[in-house]
């Protein structure tokens, strides 16, 4: 139909009715409003122009390249690898609370739904630090529990955590050429679902693994990325009704404590009187409504002695 | 030539909307558990739980959430971050037909780094703790009412709608 018309309309007019679509576009895509065509439709629109012309050639980051299911793995393995060091704090208590909490605070968040879903444990070290590999599996140390006063601040620590998860930060540590063997060996084996891989994978597996544990454990994230997390943090607590400041109350007391050249958070975070200074503008000004007894008593007695 | 032009602009508008109304596409869970909220909000009650693969119609989105209805006749409203535009094509044939997908772009379910290529690095790296991590996994499960509960219980409150 639009072709007929298009063979008896002028060649500038067909180039008009162009012109006139992409304007509905544009103007549908900037009033990003929930209509039937926000900004995320028109963005796909492009993408999926974008993808024809990347076959066969250009890869993408590992955020595109890894299913959630993938990404699943991925997490997994590192989370065993940090647990080959660090041992688990066995307190059904503690453990059962923070998951509780940390349920809550994922759903609440930009990416609830991961593929295996969102799990938490207590590590049971002095050092204060917390770990949030790819796919949502979160621990977090005695020593950095200890640093919180209240459930509003055991929240934001774990807000943050889920905040990187939710960003894959993790999967962004690995290597580009890692990235390049997978998407190689995948399109060698086209659709098929035949296994035999695993030899031609496990070098990327255990190179990606590697990089991420490494992040997490020795490097640590950029100061762009723990910002982010920061932000995202702020973001959950404030949605679920949480103090968002408690955040940056737990980061004094950090600060407190914070030894640079330190072997825990020290090496791997940069100096929290920083990460204040960044996030207090972002802070809502309102104040959530006041926590109920109820709060700090089950706090108090999942964590009081921790 | 005006009138033509108002003509053409309209005619552009219907397209638009016809692009609009094509976005009640299918799209694939992406996670093992995908969560069918009967409200769109992190706090609305589980309709049902859709597996790995499944394929669901969209028929409308709200911020985040699209609402969707299962091949079951299920309705209710589905997190972005569960599903996928891409058909998942699960081993043995679960999922979404290949013979459905045509121009659309797959995903085969058990693809490059899964259970198989775990098991491999675990023969290789021995000091790396699997069974701390499946523990992990399996510990705790909560139900929806259980986390409601727990939130109105702390006196949270969380903002109307919810679930951005």
């Amino acid at each position: 139909m639009t072709a007929k018309r298009r063979k008896t309309a002028k060649p500038g007019c067909a180039t008009l009715a162009l012109a006139a679509l992409s304007l509905c576009l544009l103007a549908a895509s900037l009033s990003g409003s929930a209509g039937a065509f926000g900004l995320g439709d028109a963005g796909k629109l492009f993408e999926a122009g974008k993808s024809v012309v990347k076959v066969g050639k250009a890869v993408g980051k590992a955020t595109e390249e890894f299913t959630p299911e993938q990404e699943y793995y991925i997490g997994r393995a590192v989370a065993a690898s940090i647990l080959g060091s660090q041992r688990p704090f066995n307190d059904e208590a503690a453990n059962r609370y923070l998951n509780l909490l940390g349920q809550t605070l994922a759903d609440a968040s930009d990416r609830p739904q991961t593929f295996g879903g969102y799990h938490f444990l207590v590590l049971d070290s002095p050092d204060i630090n917390a770990f949030g590999c790819p796919g949502g599996l979160i621990m977090v140390t005695r020593g950095l529990l200890r640093c919180c006063q209240n459930e509003d601040q055991v929240a934001a620590v774990l807000a943050h955590e889920i905040g990187h998860v939710s960003l894959q930060h993790g999967l962004a540590a690995i290597q580009q050429s890692r990235i390049l063997d997978v998407a190689g060996v995948l399109a060698k084996e086209g659709a098929s679902h035949a296994g035999g891989n695993v030899a031609a994978l496990s070098g990327a597996f255990s190179g990606s693994v590697g990089d991420i544990t490494k992040t997490l454990m020795v490097n640590g994230y950029s100061r762009g990325q723990e910002g982010e997390a920061d932000a995202a943090a702020a973001v959950i607590l404030e949605r679920v009704g949480y103090d968002a400041k408690a955040l940056t109350q737990v980061l004094a007391t950090m600060a407190q404590r914070y030894q640079p050249g330190g072997l825990d958070f020290a090496k791997t975070h940069p100096n929290p009187q920083d990460r204040i200074a960044a996030l207090t503008a972002k802070l809502p000004s309102a104040a959530p409504a006041p926590a109920p007894p109820a709060r700090q008593a089950r706090y108090q007695q999942a964590l009081g002695r921790i | 030539m005006p009138k033509y032009k108002i003509s053409l602009a309209a005619a552009a508008l219907l397209l638009a909307a016809g692009l609009a109304w094509a976005a009640g596409e299918a799209m694939s869970v992406q996670v093992r558990e995908g969560q069918l909220r009967a409200q769109p909000s992190f706090l609305a009650a589980l309709v049902a739980t859709l597996p790995y693969g499944e394929r669901v119609q969209v028929a409308g989105e709200q911020g985040p959430w699209k609402k969707v209805t299962s091949s079951q006749g299920a309705s209710g409203w589905m997190h972005v971050s569960s599903l996928t535009p891409k058909a998942v094509v699960l081993q043995g044939g679960r999922g979404a037909a290949v013979g459905s997908a045509s121009g659309e772009e797959m995903a085969l379910a058990g693809k490059g780094f899964n259970k198989d290529v775990e098991a491999d690095f675990a023969a290789h790296n021995r000091g790396a703790n699997f069974a701390a991590v499946n523990k992990m996994e399996q510990s705790y499960r909560f139900a929806q009412p259980q986390i409601l509960a727990f939130a109105q219980e702390g006196g949270l409150a969380p903002s109307a709608g919810g679930g951005r």
